[in-house]
């Protein structure tokens, strides 16, 4: 799979990863590397594969639906860009 | 001091010979003297290293002390360290205080332990070389010209100079165990799910464990001790006792059968690197071990299918880096959208935007079955592989990296050259298995490490087999002329 201008540019949208112009040509050489590195993998028939998920095969474990944390706002805030009011700010949303 | 093993430190302070104080002093002396040159640290934490030196001096002094009381350590900057700099190496983290501490470190704060700091690394482990760390890359302390390994190459390099006895890191392709091989000290990543995950910043979640980086097996089984256990807080950590990781180290080897996979030391391998490992299975034959000729036929397959999980897991676990909550933001955004994209192109360097790109592509409507699907099928032949193995063999033996540390910006420029580097050590992630590496001697003067894999839970048996080599060679005690 070899990709593209357009292709780099809309995977990197997807991401939400600003990447300048003229990185772009870099970008889809190595990725298109990376991806026929990947392609090795379609010479095998899985067909009857299980996929596995995780390496115990060990299933998601279930707790009790109550309140374990206490509040801490105002201690996690203080790593935030921009807060008012216990609010995290961003540019305006709603017109 | 500074040789000395964390068993031999901690008889030392437990019979009064020095104190945590002076021990800290004197290590952290040794960090000022040398790492400006190596930079295996991101953060000195002198202050808070002292007065935890402090507390562990009296508990000492009150007959309180655990194994690790006073032992001074350095932690990967993958830990979220309460109150102190956490960074996983990216300009996105440079700014972030953790808010709380990683089950890791508060294991170690537990047992009275001493952080001198945290340790540089590849950003959010990406890397094989230490050299996408926003802080610089790392110098191997072997030959300064050459890179100490990565992703946990700080954590090696600093372990390798002695300016720690000890330090952690995190394995999610091969991280502990091929730096520890080029840098030339013991690495240890345990099996998936037996030391938490929590407050360990995520990388691919199906695959990261936290190990540790020692001079010797006795002292990551010391550190093991500490580290492993169930979590509540790790959903995927599981509920299994933990033995005391010391009580085996001194079983003889008699009749232990080790397997050496024929796909392990064909084309690729460094002729002077299989020698050395080759070497080093004669001594185990010495010992009485058993040698076995094995297969593990779709080894080959390991690398193509960590490159969808990996990444994969990766472009969801970074999404969260977004500009609003923590973490850098960019400048005068004009929108959510240009803050948003801003701030992950502008705080993420180049590999960590590539590793996020293919994930985003293997994921996207339409490619997820002819990428992470069939990612996750090749991930089981590979595990069926080990499985059958391990019905035959009770450890698996081969070179831990095809070479020796190669220099700094030869493979910087070429993703898939760098990632091929962690041939021997990513099929070990995709089964779960618990895998060392050990000191076992040197090529072109450069260390080279020899890989043992266990089976799941087998860290005991890994932890003894390193051992009883380290009883008859002393590969593990050579340390670098220059910080000698």
């Amino acid at each position: 799979m070899s990709l593209d201008k357009n292709d780099v540019e809309k995977i990197a949208h997807l991401a939400r990863l600003a990447i300048a112009e003229e990185d772009i040509p870099g970008y889809a050489a190595s990725l298109s590397s990376i991806l026929e590195l990947v392609e090795q993998m379609n010479a095998v028939d899985t067909e009857n594969v299980s996929a596995m998920a995780h390496p115990q095969d060990a299933y998601q474990r279930l707790r009790e639906d109550v309140v374990t944390e206490e509040n801490q706002r105002e201690h996690f805030q203080k790593n935030a860009p921009e807060v008012e009011k216990g609010l995290y700010l961003v540019p305006q949303v709603i017109e | 001091m500074h040789s000395k093993t964390i068993a031999e430190l901690a008889a030392g302070l437990k019979k009064g010979d020095f104190s945590s104080e002076e021990l800290t002093k004197s290590f952290l002396q040794r960090v000022k003297e040398f790492d400006p040159d190596i930079n295996s640290f991101i953060t000195v934490s002198e202050d808070h290293a002292l007065a935890q030196a402090r507390v562990a001096d009296e508990s000492i002094a009150k007959g309180n002390a655990s194994a690790l009381t006073g032992i001074p350590f350095a932690q990967k900057d993958i830990f979220c360290t309460n109150g102190i700099k956490t960074t996983c190496g990216s300009k996105m983290l440079d700014n972030f205080i953790a808010p709380y501490d990683a089950t890791v470190i508060h294991n170690f704060n537990q047992a009275g332990s001493v952080m001198l700091g945290k340790t540089n690394m590849d950003e959010f482990a990406m890397g094989s070389s230490n050299e996408t760390s926003f802080y610089g890359g790392v110098k191997n302390p072997w030959d300064s010209s050459t890179v100490p390994g990565g992703s946990s190459g700080g954590s090696a390099a600093c372990v390798a100079a002695r300016l720690v006895p000890a330090s952690t890191g995190t394995d999610t392709g091969g991280s502990i165990r091929q730096p520890a091989a080029l840098c030339g000290i013991t690495g240890l990543k345990p099996t998936y799910g037996r030391v938490s995950r929590y407050g360990m910043i995520a990388f691919a979640s199906s695959l990261d464990q936290a190990g540790t980086f020692t001079q010797t097996a006795e002292d990551a089984a010391m550190m093991l001790n500490v580290m492993a256990g169930f979590d509540e807080k790790d959903s995927t950590s599981i509920e299994k006792e933990v033995p005391d990781y010391t009580a085996n180290l001194n079983q003889d080897l008699k009749g232990l059968k080790i397997g050496l996979p024929k796909e392990y030391f064909g084309e690729g391998l460094n002729a002077d690197v299989a020698k050395v490992v080759e070497d080093a299975i004669a001594e185990y034959k010495k010992m009485g071990a058993e040698v076995v000729d094995i297969s593990l036929p779709n080894s080959h397959l390991s690398v193509p299918a960590y490159y969808v999980i990996a990444p994969a897991e990766c472009s969801s676990n970074l999404s969260r880096f977004d500009g609003v909550r923590y973490g850098y933001r960019c400048e005068d955004p004009k929108d959510l959208e240009d803050l948003y994209k801003r701030s992950r192109g502008e705080g993420f360097g180049d590999e960590v935007k590539r590793r996020i790109m293919i994930g985003a592509y293997a994921l996207s409507a339409g490619y997820y079955d002819a990428y992470y699907l069939k990612a996750q099928k090749i991930r089981r032949l590979i595990s069926d592989d080990f499985k059958q193995a391990f019905e035959k063999v009770d450890v698996i033996m081969g070179p831990t990296s095809p070479e020796v540390a190669f220099k700094a910006g030869e493979k910087s420029d070429d993703p898939v050259s760098m990632y091929l580097s962690d041939i021997y050590t990513i099929a070990t992630n995709l089964a779960g298995l618990p895998g060392m590496s050990v000191p076992c001697g040197f090529a072109n003067n450069l260390p080279v490490g020899l890989q043992i894999i266990g089976d799941h839970f087998d860290e005991s048996r890994l932890l003894n087999v390193a051992h009883q080599y380290q009883q008859t060679t002393d590969w593990h005690k050579q340390m670098p002329e220059a910080y000698k």
